[in-house]
């Protein structure tokens, strides 16, 4: 295949006014093999048909807006070079999983919903917020302890890739938990007690199912499948001891 | 014709409405209810936070920090890099603020890249004499955001509505009442009715045609502001980032600079020395060559361009970011953002290859002019960050400075217009609803153009603005080029009064409805930019012109440029005095014989 060839996209729509009925849709659109799959979806936008719907913005894997299923797989259409899809066609819909508001555009409130219900922050000490006028120290090693985990963008492929968040949506899902986990493991970080209820809920960590297809498609290489393997190990021992101990001060 | 009905605009009452959820945004928002927990705070922005561009800031930001610096050393950097442009009392409450700010991030989790001994390690930028800039690997406005917004989870008083559009601001007889917009999925009006605002909407990089910037810095903040009389000041003055990628304009970190990274043109010379930044030593020498300032290494380029010395690529011509001495480890663990960038992009690994690179425009210097607590001239109204000048970069911004800037004067604002919601008065009901609802008809007006009467695309006439503004107020810029834009962004105005054609009439989610609003707004700005560059005689900073006033002229122009838009016709340009201090005027000078520093 070579530039200004057509390829052509099969783009999976759907309006709420008409609900029933999601439809499919083609699209051919000029090939360049350093192009973005994003380029092309935004050559559709402005010179073709300005009612196609996405989410878009930095362009370069950091924001994490543009995700959708690219040939069934979850992915972040600026991350993906035209060169990659051809000769195609390349079939695109909306992340699954997730309830769709338009198009490629889907309803990220539940994932919202969770972050702050995992205490997906960081507590600090109170004598270090109080102090705020210099930095702590921190080690390289102690930041190795969180900082793959930290890395997540909150684009939510790996809920789509999740089978078990398919299946039952109270799940907390990976990047949830791999932001529980980021906070946990930070030396500075006096919140573990506050997360734990979270995680040892029903639709904690121990939803998971091993499957380790959340590891695979994440853009940034955030291993949340150790993550909550991090976090069942936790549980676990904090239910041994909880039996041994009650009562005890964590 | 399609008709529409304008839905009827639901009214929310609030103390405070902060528009924007980048680093400006949050910080603000949370320094406003840290001061007054008791304030029914709403944080909106047309995009989910996280998303905001903030998220794509790379290199660091700058605060004092190692033995061997000081304020004065921040300041006098900073105030030379802007060519004496800056308001100096705003620097010097500048400088003494950035310290506390980034520690600040720190305890609230900020991964900071360290040092063996876990204190928080420094890298150089161009312009600074000292190692002066924190950073997170090259994600460092990554982590900046989710830090702040991870924050912002604590704090259940800061009410968000994510994906809201703003269209108007709205005033009575005591200013500032109220923040109009667009609920974006369900595509109905909501007007919040406010004691005070800040505006935190980042900058207008998206009015050119190439840039570093994401696709929502399209400029509307300064537009908001400027449609009720706010002066827009200095906004001739553009930041080009020396070191974007060819085509997509995708950002190629100065830290990569600061880590020793060298610029060599086609012939494999490091070609800076040939533009009063040598002499080339083999070691990074803090404010010469590679570690120059911005608007000199852009200039550089494009002398380099026109000369006939750059690498051809098919977007255009590149000079070479050569990093292969720095080796895997040190790109890996400082810099591996850009390094998956360019494998992912350019199929290139730069731990064996030189990176291609061009200016692409990156920041706007102007924007709102606010004091040093981000208020306005309109009463309850305050802007931070990107979208608002405090006149702390002048006519060039160092590196590094602007994610210090988000944090200190977002900082400010969020507690000033705290401090003003709880004073000012409550406003009343009927005419700001009335006001509310007549705005939303115009914009739900628009929904309605079809293709039948011949009108443009949005991309047609946006288009049209990029070259209009890469064409005529560039990088090197003389009268008749700005002239020619000029006149060509006035059309561009009048055809969209004229109004654009839409393939989608529907309301919910609608981004090419979205997008034509931003359009107004951008060609608003536009205009600030090419009518404050024309009235502007003299070359300083990033603002250099080939034709008769190629010179500084300190005597007529160390003034700021203060637009005043107007929605009929081309902005008014006034000018006022720059505030000085300590640091009179002097000539800017980079290069020359140095000390070795050794980099951590």
């Amino acid at each position: 295949m070579t530039d200004g060839d057509a390829i052509r996209l099969d783009v999976l729509r759907w309006h709420p006014d008409r609900p029933a009925a999601p439809w499919w849709q083609s699209y051919e659109v000029p090939y360049r093999a350093d192009s973005t799959l994003l380029e092309a979806l935004q050559t559709i936008k402005d010179a073709l048909d300005g009612t196609l719907t996405f989410r878009w913005s930095c362009r370069m894997a950091i924001c994490g807006s543009c995700g959708c299923m690219v040939n069934g797989r979850p992915e972040l259409s600026c991350h993906l070079l035209l060169r990659d899809l051809a000769p195609g066609p390349v079939r695109l819909e909306p992340l699954a999983h997730f309830p769709v508001i338009r198009d490629l555009v889907i309803d990220q409130q539940d994932f919202l919903e969770k972050l702050p219900a995992v205490g997906a922050y960081l507590v600090p000490a109170a004598d270090a917020e109080a102090a705020p006028d210099t930095p702590s120290r921190q080690t390289p090693a102690q930041m190795a302890e969180y900082y793959q985990y930290a890395q997540c963008i909150n684009c939510l492929l790996c809920y789509s890739a999740c089978p078990q968040y398919g299946l039952k949506p109270d799940f907390l899902g990976p990047a949830a938990l791999a932001l529980m986990a980021r906070h946990d493991a930070d030396s500075r970080d006096t919140g573990g007690s506050a997360r734990k209820a979270a995680r040892d809920a029903e639709s904690g960590v121990w939803d998971c199912t091993l499957v380790g297809h959340c590891t695979e498609v994440c853009p940034q290489g955030v291993d949340p499948a150790r993550a909550i393997n991090r976090n069942k190990t936790a549980s676990a021992r904090d239910y041994v001891f909880d039996l041994l101990m009650p009562g005890r001060r964590r | 014709m399609v008709t529409a009905q304008t839905p009827e605009v639901q009214v929310i009452d609030c103390d405070l409405v902060i528009v924007g959820g980048g680093g400006a945004g949050l910080r603000a928002a949370l320094a406003a209810t840290l001061a007054d927990p008791g304030l029914d705070i709403r944080l909106v922005s047309k995009v989910v936070p996280m998303r905001s561009h903030t998220v794509a800031a790379e290199g660091g930001a700058a605060a004092v920090l190692r033995d061997d610096d000081s304020f004065e050393q921040h300041f006098e950097d900073t105030v030379s890099g802007g060519e004496w442009l800056c308001d100096q009392p705003a620097v010097e409450a500048f400088v003494a603020a950035c310290p506390r700010e980034l520690s600040q991030l720190e305890r609230w989790g900020c991964p900071w890249s360290r040092q063996d001994d876990g204190r928080v390690q420094t890298r150089f930028f161009g312009g600074m004499r000292v190692q002066r800039t924190w950073f997170a690997a090259d994600r460092t406005g990554f982590h900046m955001l989710h830090t702040l917004f991870q924050t912002s989870l604590r704090y259940p008083s800061i009410r968000r509505h994510d994906e809201f559009f703003c269209t108007d601001l709205l005033v009575d007889e005591r200013g500032l009442a109220g923040v109009l917009g667009v609920d974006i999925a369900a595509g109905t009006p909501v007007v919040y009715r406010t004691r005070a605002a800040v505006l935190a909407t980042g900058g207008a990089g998206r009015v050119y045609a190439h840039n570093t910037n994401a696709g929502i810095v399209t400029g509307e903040g300064m537009a908001l502001a400027g449609a009720h009389g706010v002066a827009l000041r200095d906004m001739e003055f553009v930041q080009w980032h020396p070191t974007a990628l060819p085509g997509s304009g995708i950002l190629i970190t100065e830290g990569c600079r600061g880590e020793g990274g060298l610029l060599l043109n086609a012939e494999g010379r490091r070609y800076l020395q040939d533009y009063g930044l040598g002499p080339p030593e083999p070691w990074p020498r803090p404010r010469a060559m590679e570690l120059g300032p911005r608007d000199r290494l852009s200039q550089a380029f494009w002398q380099e361009e026109r000369a006939g010395r750059t690498v051809a690529t098919p977007q255009g011509g590149a000079v070479l970011l050569d990093l292969r001495h720095l080796g895997a480890a040190r790109l890996a663990e400082r810099l591996p953002m850009i390094s998956e960038v360019a494998r992912r992009f350019l199929g290139i690994d730069p731990v064996a290859t030189p990176i291609p690179v061009r200016p692409a425009v990156h920041y706007t210097m102007g924007g709102i002019a606010t004091g040093l607590d981000g208020e306005t001239t309109l009463p309850g109204l305050f802007a931070a960050g990107e979208c608002a000048s405090t006149g702390i970069h002048g006519a060039n911004r160092l590196g590094s400075n602007s994610l210090a800037e988000l944090l200190v004067f977002g900082r400010a604002a969020g507690e000033a217009a705290a401090a003003w919601a709880r004073s000012a008065p409550a406003r009343a009901g009927g005419s700001l609803q009335r006001d509310a609802q007549a705005h939303a008809q115009h914009w739900y007006a628009q929904l309605t153009g079809d293709r039948s009467a011949g009108q443009p695309r949005v991309a047609e006439l946006r288009t049209a603005m990029q070259a209009a503004m890469e064409d005529g107020v560039g990088i090197f810029r003389d009268a008749d080029g700005m002239q020619r834009a000029c006149q060509t962004l006035g059309e561009l105005r009048a055809r969209y009064s004229a109004g654009l054609a839409l393939d989608d009439h529907s309301r919910h989610f609608n981004t090419e409805w979205l997008s034509a609003i931003e359009l107004g707004h951008s060609l608003q700005v536009a205009e600030t930019i090419a009518h404050a560059a024309l009235a502007r005689r003299e070359s300083r900073g990033a603002h250099v012109r080939r034709d008769d006033w190629s010179a500084r002229n300190d005597e007529n122009f160390l003034v700021h440029s203060l637009a005043y838009c107007d929605p009929e016709g081309p902005p008014r340009i006034e000018h006022a005095p720059v505030r000085l201090t300590r640091s009179a005027p002097a000539e800017r000078s980079y290069g020359g014989a140095g000390a070795r520093v050794t980099l951590d």
